[in-house]
């Protein structure tokens, strides 16, 4: 008897327990992505073997890096529709300047520079201009896409050492699975936003910024430095997963990533951000690419089911997303 | 002598405040420099009792864009965005070109006439699905229209089982290439459709209403503005005229791509809308900005090639004609430049010194 009453007492606890309710849409991500999975395992052979799931993160790697500079632009309730357009901008400023025989550390660095300037430009055009995030961004899309057409027009190949030793090289883990490096660097890049945004006084900012901006204003926190803040690491992280694109395809191309600027944004909102700003975490939003990654492997392991079928499940997904969004912030 | 300077001075502050003006005068420079292009640039022939040049053209290629930016004209005036227009128009394209090809009869005009009708009912449906999210359930317009925007696609590749389906159809191809009056066809739709929009909310109360509810959607529902139907309506009709240039697009080529049409027209609309003085932020539209600006969208895409670029560097240049026109409309930029005109010696400035 003694030893059944504190089983019952840790049971009803944990009956009763509800996680705060801010945790609840990464929960419900997380749910959504077991469930696939589970689902996935019972259905196909060999879905639910780990390397699946590793090779998920090696496939999405560009994804998730851009989800992450996405969730910061969301976060202060603006929108970055560029990010696609750098992506494809970063690949072929990679590739020409490989072609021209520049040093790797060159390439890397020219790349990133281009893409944070990107950013910067959208951001000052925003804050300091009053331009809606829609159109400067939009601006921005268009301006990235001109530019790529100007450098060239044709698909240039990568055959730089250097750069395919990272894109093919991995870590081993133990039980003979490997990871690549790509995907390590997109998970290092999570863990560090996760940080800045959790831990620091400029993730603070970001987070009050999405809040209210009037009132972010008042409490005298750097308002304009965060604003622009957030769309040049939009851009640094767009341009960081040009060159993880640019190590996934082995090239660089201006029709590059045609239309990723929304698969960025619907893994943000599937991964729990309110579109409004002030709520949501970055490791929602790694969910969320692995979500939109799991319907793909889904498609590829079924065989019968057509790849278009991939944009209408994310789309059904947005839309149950937003929804429950919606329930719960009428709610509180 | 003072007088008519003041006057003059003020005449000149008006015209230069108008919202048309600095569109009108963009799309001026463009012309002339077509016009220093090529010199016969402006030559309007008749061939075969059809209107032929250049000017033509731009006004037949930019109907599709100009049906797209009316309907989002109003949609953005109730300070919404329809960002599914591109997908609308996908699948409208889709709808008409299966059903034809799958017609055993599919060179009849009647099969056309059909296919045109299924398509715009399809596209009403669609209207009415993003309407129900953003005015009932209340979603932000932006990412109630995304979901179809990312889901469209897919919907019309289902209907056209991936394939680009290709139509021979002279009735269809004739919303495209047909001529009526010597005027292109689909030329003649998208101004019957601008024209009629403007007749309708001008000469209505509509146009009151639809600023009224995109100036403050609860309090026009308070003084008895039926908010909700307005904004469904308005979703209706942007579907409606996506699904009309959807059909314009695919009469074009004779066939549907799902994957390539109507790509990036949402993006050239909610272009056009701005460069017309629309705000984004709801309860101010002009649709004859909007045309004004469609048409400069249209020029533009003609110069590039004309002046000898890459056509694929129009991206470039849009990107600097919508900073370059946001700029000169933003409040915070014009008390910049106004900021910096009040601060130059009490004489005249340099340009009045120079009038």
């Amino acid at each position: 008897m003694s030893t059944i009453a504190p089983t019952q007492g840790v049971l009803a606890n944990v009956a009763r327990f509800s996680p705060p309710r801010r945790y609840l849409p990464v929960l419900g991500t997380f749910a959504l992505f077991i469930g696939m999975f589970g689902v996935g395992g019972l259905r196909y052979e060999g879905f639910a073997d780990p390397q699946v799931f590793l090779t998920l993160l090696l496939d999405n790697a560009f994804l998730i890096v851009l989800a992450v500079g996405m969730t910061f632009v969301i976060l202060t309730g603006g929108i970055d529709l560029s990010v696609g357009s750098n992506v494809a901008l970063s690949t072929l400023i990679a590739a020409r300047t490989l072609e021209l025989g520049w040093p790797v550390v060159a390439v890397i660095g020219v790349v990133l520079l281009t893409g944070t300037l990107l950013g910067t430009a959208m951001g000052l055009l925003i804050h300091y201009f009053d331009i809606q995030p829609f159109i400067a961004t939009l601006a921005g899309m268009f301006l990235a896409r001109g530019l790529c057409y100007l450098i060239s027009v044709d698909s240039i190949p990568i055959k730089d050492d250097t750069f395919s030793a990272i894109a093919f090289g991995s870590i081993t883990l133990p039980g003979g699975y490997y990871l690549g490096w790509t995907a390590v660097f997109a998970l290092v890049i999570v863990a560090v936003a996760a940080y800045v945004l959790s831990s620091t006084r400029f993730g603070r900012t970001v987070y009050a910024l999405g809040g209210s901006e009037p009132s972010a204003l008042l409490m005298g926190l750097p308002v304009a430095a965060t604003k622009v803040g957030v769309y040049a690491i939009s851009g640094l992280c767009a341009a960081l997963g040009g060159l993880l694109f640019a190590l996934y395809t082995l090239s660089g191309y201006s029709l590059h990533a045609v239309g990723m600027e929304l698969d960025a944004i619907a893994a943000v909102v599937i991964g729990g951000t309110l579109l409004t700003g002030g709520r949501g975490f970055v490791i929602g939003s790694l969910l969320g690419v692995l979500v939109l990654g799991t319907i793909q492997t889904f498609i590829s392991f079924d065989g019968t089911l057509s790849s278009w079928w991939t944009r209408i499940t994310i789309g059904v997904l947005v839309l149950v997303f937003v929804v429950a969004q919606r329930v719960l912030t009428r709610r509180s | 002598m003072p007088e008519t300077v003041r006057t003059g001075k003020a005449l000149r502050a008006r015209v230069m405040a108008h919202h048309l003006f600095w569109p009108l005068t963009a799309l001026a420079a463009l012309l002339v420099v077509n016009l220093i292009a090529t010199p016969t640039f402006f030559n309007v022939r008749i061939q075969d009792g059809h209107l032929f040049g250049s000017l033509i053209d731009i006004v037949r290629n930019g109907a599709p864009v100009l049906l797209v930016a009316v309907g989002m004209t109003l949609v953005i005036a109730t300070r919404g965005i329809d960002l599914s227009v591109g997908a609308v128009a996908a699948i409208a394209g889709a709808v008409a070109c299966v059903y034809i090809v799958k017609s055993p009869v599919d060179g009849a005009a009647g099969t056309a006439v059909v296919a045109i009708t299924m398509a715009l009912a399809v596209s009403v449906a669609l209207g009415l699905w993003n309407g129900f999210l953003v005015s009932v359930i209340g979603i932000q317009p932006i990412i109630a229209t995304l979901v179809l925007m990312v889901a469209g696609r897919g919907i019309a590749m289902l209907v056209t089982g991936g394939q680009i389906t290709t139509v021979n159809n002279d009735t269809f191809a004739a919303l495209a290439s047909g001529h009526l009056l010597t005027l292109p066809v689909a030329a003649l739709i998208a101004l019957g459709v601008f024209a009629a929009t403007q007749i309708v909310v001008r000469r209505t109360a509509l146009g009151l209403l639809i600023e009224s509810v995109g100036i403050n959607p609860e309090a026009s529902r308070l003084v008895g503005v039926r908010s909700r139907t307005i904004i469904w309506t308005v979703y209706v009709f942007a579907a409606l005229c996506a699904g009309t240039a959807g059909l314009i697009i695919a009469a074009n080529t004779h066939s549907v791509n799902a994957n390539s049409l109507g790509l990036w027209i949402e993006l050239d609309a909610i272009l056009a809308v701005v460069i017309g003085g629309t705000s984004l932020a709801g309860g101010r539209f002009s649709l004859t900005g909007t045309l004004v600006g469609a048409m400069l969208i249209a020029t533009l895409t003609r110069t590039i090639p004309n002046i000898g670029i890459p056509a694929e560097a129009n991206y470039l240049f849009k990107a600097l004609v919508v900073v370059l026109v946001c700029l000169l409309q933003s409040p915070k930029a014009r008390a910049v430049l106004q900021r910096r005109g009040d601060r130059t010696p009490t004489g005249p400035s340099r340009e009045e010194a120079v009038a």
